[in-house]
């Protein structure tokens, strides 16, 4: 069994006699990443020499032994859109190439308070827009399980990594789905967090009311244990959430006798791949199975959903992205005439084309006289899509559904149609804007690609989520593939 | 309601980029298309609906007017491409 395919509770075991140490591995991290990283480019910074030397004071505390954090000595990899103090953060992104950050994001304060090591950054779409980590400015990620195919996005480094072997865990942020889908596309589990339960301090923001960190895990009880570290209410973030915190593994019961599962049609209607379907069906006679129950639901305005997100994230990127002028930080453009043109040009050559291109629709819906008709009623559609959800919620106690329509496609399939690429999300995004949680886990495979199935909760309800995701797992055996690589 | 160059032009200016001709005329037909499959909300009845900002009952969060310690300078100006005696340098906004 590959070292980090091991229980952290037997990984911690190890270390405690003796068996393993934190700079093996740190070590495994790295060779692993030196075999695999030239066909599956994760990574866009490495950040060893701090890794070892941080391995080999994690070893010495284990020596003299005393309290250790929850994630003691486990390989970690960060998506770059979170800022890491004195490692390079670009958000993939030719603007952000040389961003040294002067401060940690609340998230990974919380991970080094729980001591996993840092082992570098990774890749992703260009400032978290897209789904398939084409829009990285640098190189695309690859899908480990096939490297013509696409890892899915926008934390696709996040997922490949884990899915690879090259770190224990990861960190992704999610805003229309870009945690669970890439987890779905590289057969591993991906948590997005109800909104406002893990800090975005320090999140590079891309649709602000939409962006959540969450854990890329090999199992749902890593997942749960990296939520355990980063979950809590922050001050430093006007949207974080002041909620108790439970012990989301004590949730992993393996029970869900009683449970009332909610089956959207609309996620199982036209679009949708058959072998999706059929794994999704399957996974559901699992749980009936286990006595819970499930029946056909509807959440009418999911067709609305993705319109309606393009407008409001695209609006709300146009705003954020705002900040990047050359000025403060960032690749400034040379001879500018003006401070005017400083911006123009520094923006011009920093962004890529899907950036620009949700600058542009989002500059767009919030200008004068489109106001209304775009960015407010979509503000008011949202409303409608999250009382959907509500509704469902009075009456189950998950929604089931597929993560995405089909497993990952070709690197270079969707470039150029952004439509067609948007609406890949259809099954996530809705979930994204009534803010609450989900978990994409492995459900199956067709054609030596993995196919995620997804779980939805209740707001601040991760413990039935994460109860669920694991309990289906005990029964099955796809989340311990393996790509062969 | 269809985009044109022209729009694109204005868009493009209220956002501080400077596009290519070849990024003008894509992007007049990339957004032509997407904001065409936008109008899909206009089948809604959102008369009496209130919009929905982001999911949380929060708003106007404030902290206490307490004096806390900032970043030092050198922090700050650390990723500047280019600052002059503590500050950030920019070409001259006045004649």
């Amino acid at each position: 069994m590959a070292l980090f395919d091991l229980r952290l509770q037997d990984v911690h075991n190890k270390l405690n006699n003796k068996e393993l140490s934190v700079t093996e591995l740190v070590n495994a991290s790295y060779s692993r990443i030196s075999e695999t990283e030239p066909s599956i480019k994760a990574f866009i910074t490495l950040n060893e020499e701090q890794a070892r030397r941080q391995a080999l004071e994690l070893d010495k505390q284990l020596q003299e032994g005393g309290e250790r954090g929850l994630l003691f000595g486990l390989p970690a990899g960060i998506k770059d859109n979170i800022v890491t103090e004195g490692l390079l953060t670009t958000c993939a992104s030719q603007f952000l190439s040389n961003y040294d950050p002067i401060y940690d994001a609340t998230a990974v304060r919380k991970l080094k308070a729980a001591q996993s090591v840092t082992i570098g950054k990774l890749n992703m779409d260009e400032f978290a827009m897209g789904g398939s980590n084409e829009n990285s400015s640098f190189y695309p990620t690859r899908n480990p399980w096939n490297t013509e195919y696409v890892p899915g996005g926008s934390s696709g480094g996040s997922a490949a990594s884990v899915a690879a072997g090259q770190v224990y865990f990861s960190l992704g942020s999610d805003t229309g789905g870009s945690i669970r889908q890439p987890a779905a596309y590289c057969g591993i589990v991906g948590l997005k967090p109800t909104y406002g339960l893990v800090s975005r301090f320090g999140l590079v923001a891309f649709a602000s009311s939409l962006d959540q960190i969450g854990p890329l895990t090999k199992n749902v009880e890593d997942s749960a244990y990296v939520l355990q570290a980063i979950a809590g209410y922050d001050a430093g973030d006007s949207t974080s959430a002041n909620v108790d915190i439970p012990d989301y593994t004590a949730a992993l019961t393996g029970d869900v006798k009683g449970l009332r599962i909610g089956v959207p049609k609309e996620y199982l209607g036209e679009g949708i791949d058959p072998r999706v379907k059929e794994a999704v069906l399957k996974a559901l006679s699992v749980y009936e199975s286990m006595g819970a129950t499930w029946e056909e639901i509807s959440l009418p305005h999911t067709e609305y959903a993705i319109a309606t997100y393009y407008l409001l994230a695209s609006s709300e990127a146009s705003s954020n992205l705002a900040r990047f002028d050359g000025v403060r930080y960032g690749v400034r453009a040379d001879n500018p005439d003006s401070l005017i043109d400083l911006y123009r040009k520094s923006r011009s050559q920093g962004f890529g084309p899907e950036v620009k291109r949700r600058i542009m629709l989002g500059t767009y819906a919030l200008s004068s006289g489109y106001y209304d008709a775009y960015y407010l009623k979509a503000q008011k559609v949202r409303t409608l899509i999250k009382q959907d959800f509500d509704q469902a919620f009075e009456r189950y106690d998950l929604i089931i559904g597929p993560t995405a329509p089909t497993p990952a496609f070709k690197i270079g399939e969707q470039v150029g149609d952004p439509l067609t690429m948007y609406l890949n999300d259809i099954c996530t995004i809705p979930v994204s804007l009534a803010g609450v949680p989900a978990i994409s886990i492995p459900c199956g495979m067709a054609d030596g690609l993995p196919i995620g199935l997804q779980i939805i909760g209740k707001a601040f309800d991760e413990s039935t989520v994460l109860r669920a995701a694991h309990a289906f797992e005990q029964q099955t055996e796809h989340h311990k593939q393996r790509p062969q690589l | 309601m269809s985009i044109t160059s022209k729009d694109v032009e204005h868009v493009a200016n209220l956002a501080r980029l400077e596009l290519t001709d070849a990024e003008k005329e894509k992007f007049t037909e990339q957004l032509n298309a997407i904001l065409k499959y936008a109008e899909k909300l206009n089948g809604l009845d959102t008369e009496s609906v209130e919009p929905t900002s982001h999911v949380l009952p929060i708003t106007n969060v404030m902290r206490a007017d307490e004096r806390r310690e900032s970043l030092p300078v050198e922090k700050v100006l650390l990723n500047a491409p280019d600052d002059e005696d503590g500050q950030f340098k920019v070409p001259a906004v006045l004649e």
